[in-house]
């Protein structure tokens, strides 16, 4: 197996094509609110993908169905040759909220991949170089309650990315953390990304984070959850988050999604 | 900041050094760990004045029933001297008399307290209520049965326990995982699991080849419906996301059973655990009262039998020093295992 590091591409494609899924609600089972409806895409190996729009738009839900763990009511899921059918080690999902097993110690979430697949004892000498992949070496023997927001999420990271996953879900990872750490993570990230050639999609409410990570940007409208555009992030790698393209690209998102500032004048009356 | 701090600490200090000025000159020089006098000397204090009581009061007492008492006394209060004057070089056994010394205190005096009722003053009626130097002569004449009636009280709870918890594990996992198991076993787990163990004593008693096995249903039955709720409840409400990410990490269900639910299920077994431990106990000591020919349960029904009742508060002492250790042990087990929630949880 290829070391963390190496650059190779690990990726595979992934498309997505007139996916629909919607849910009963809790109260009423006769009506069905729709989370998506129709939804196509198409990852190429190795990108990196965000998911942006308002609450409520599906992202998350997309992202539970590319996991494969939940199913469409119509529409196909394909991962490179393959429709998705069940979850699987090829596709690893990071959340928010890190879920870390409290009950394991940092160096046994990480191997909790390998223990879940039985390949523990082939594969015990990558969980030195995940650890330190991440920068937790020091933290191998402590429980997840001892370790800050970011640090949680490093391991998460480092949890979902020891099975070499070819698709790497990313469902708002950095959204609870604080500034500084968002953006260090941010960089570890796209650091781990370029090392590995891993496929990413990334779903964030911050635009800034949308534009510094990814290669293109898919803009979604809720209710129910459709792609309204998809935006093609064509500046060089390393970003500068104050160059003037930067910039400019942010000022074109923000007026796409009317949060330019000029509808909030309009509606102040004189 | 620092000035602010030590201005906030200097009002709350200053009273207790005016109170204890000696001994805190006297021991300063071992540190900012010393031990107020009042500490210090509590358990010594007390333990000289139950002994004087106790030399007044049991001048009427036949010297066979009181001198293994007085023993007793004179015993924890040269332990007591003792530690005082090692204490400064350990500093263990220093934390040790701050924690434990003023409840050791308060338990000396109230022997005394209880000896001036009975033997002194003879408020209460004999022999309903012996003094604690007839309670304490019981334990002694009696140590052969009282110590052979608790290992058979150990045998039979430790099977009936461990047989309970098993049964109870494997139920509680089968319902609180699997659906049908859940359709099928919850309304007889909620019409059966409420019946008293204590109330099937009739029944066990017919069905049963001997006793000792009765009595070990039966705790075991007294065990089991805790253990089996408490498990039910752990494991149904494992976290989905422990459970989603498990599965993207490519898990199987034996892992998301047995790496993942039981586990995140464990701070709930341990309270069904220690509900199991409470009903085991009083089923225990049912069943020995009204089958079982020994063990601590039918050494108390025995003893009052002949109206003994120094034996019968003999043989609560002891089950008050098993039932509680038995408890602490259960704790340990519990901290060990828990160490994962270090911090969350608050019993």
């Amino acid at each position: 197996m290829v070391a963390p590091g190496s650059p190779i591409v690990e990726g595979s494609s992934l498309r997505v094509v007139e996916v629909t899924k919607s849910f009963s609600s809790p109260d009423n089972s006769e009506s069905r609110t729709h989370a998506l409806g129709g939804v196509s895409l198409s990852v190429a190996a190795g990108e990196l993908v965000s998911l942006v729009g308002p609450s409520g738009c599906g992202k998350s839900t997309l992202l539970r169905l590319i996991a494969g763990l939940d199913s469409p009511d119509s529409g196909e899921l394909w991962v490179g040759s393959e429709a998705i059918a069940a979850p699987s080690a090829e596709r690893g999902l990071v959340f928010q909220d890190p879920n870390l097993f409290p009950w394991l110690t940092v160096r046994r979430n990480i191997e909790a991949g390998l223990v879940a697949r039985g390949v523990l004892r082939e594969k015990r000498h990558e969980v030195e170089s995940f650890m330190r992949l991440v920068g937790l070496e020091s933290f191998a023997s402590a429980y997840p309650h001892h370790l800050s927001g970011g640090m949680a999420q490093r391991v998460a990271l480092a949890r979902a990315l020891i099975n070499h996953p070819k698709v790497l879900l990313l469902d708002e990872p950095l959204g609870a953390l604080d500034a500084f750490t968002r953006m260090r993570m941010q960089d570890e990230v796209l650091r781990l990304w370029e090392a590995r050639g891993t496929t990413m999609l990334l779903v964030t409410h911050d635009i800034d984070e949308a534009i510094y990570m990814s290669d293109r940007i898919v803009l979604m409208t809720s209710r129910p959850g459709r792609i309204e555009r998809t935006i093609t992030v064509d500046l060089p790698r390393p970003r500068q988050r104050n160059s003037t393209d930067f910039l400019r690209l942010r000022g074109e998102i923000l007026e796409l999604l009317h949060f330019a500032g000029s509808t909030i004048r309009e509606a102040v009356p004189a | 900041m620092n000035t602010a701090a030590v201005q906030a600490k200097q009002p709350v200090s200053m009273p207790m050094t005016a109170e204890s000025a000696s001994a805190e000159i006297a021991v300063s020089r071992f540190g900012s760990s010393v031990l107020c006098l009042r500490k210090l000397l509590s358990l010594p204090l007390a333990t000289l004045m139950a002994l004087v009581v106790h030399f007044v009061v049991s001048k009427n007492e036949p010297p066979v029933d009181t001198r293994s008492y007085t023993v007793f006394l004179v015993a924890v209060l040269a332990l007591s001297v003792t530690a005082v004057f090692v204490q400064p070089f350990a500093a263990p056994l220093r934390r040790w008399i701050a924690h434990m010394w003023p409840i050791l205190a308060v338990f000396v005096s109230l022997l005394c307290v209880w000896e001036v009722i009975t033997s002194g003053l003879r408020l209460l009626p004999l022999p309903y209520f012996p003094s604690p130097a007839g309670v304490l002569q019981s334990l002694i004449n009696d140590r052969k049965v009282l110590f052979d009636s608790t290992w058979h009280s150990l045998l039979l709870l430790g099977s009936g326990y461990a047989l309970g918890v098993a049964i109870a594990l494997v139920t509680g996992i089968c319902i609180g995982w699997f659906r049908h198991a859940r359709y099928w076993g919850m309304p007889l787990l909620k019409v059966i699991g409420p019946i008293p163990a204590t109330a099937w004593v009739p029944l066990a008693m017919v069905i049963s080849p001997s006793k000792a096995y009765s009595a070990v249903g039966l705790i075991a039955l007294a065990v089991w419906f805790p253990v089996t709720m408490l498990t039910i409840s752990g494991i149904a409400n494992t976290r989905a996301s422990y459970l989603d990410v498990a599965r993207t990490l490519g898990a199987r269900e034996t892992y998301l059973i047995f790496r993942v639910a039981i586990p995140a299920a464990l701070p709930n077994i341990f309270i069904g655990l220690f509900m199991g431990l409470g009903t085991s106990f009083l089923t225990l000591i049912v069943a020995e009262t009204v089958g079982v020919e020994s063990g601590l349960g039918w050494y108390v029904s025995w003893a009052q039998g002949w109206a003994e009742y120094g034996k019968v508060y003999a043989a609560l002492v002891i089950m008050a020093v098993f039932f509680s250790t038995i408890m602490t042990l259960l704790f340990k087990v519990r901290d060990r295992m828990l160490v994962w929630q270090k911090g969350v949880i608050k019993w």
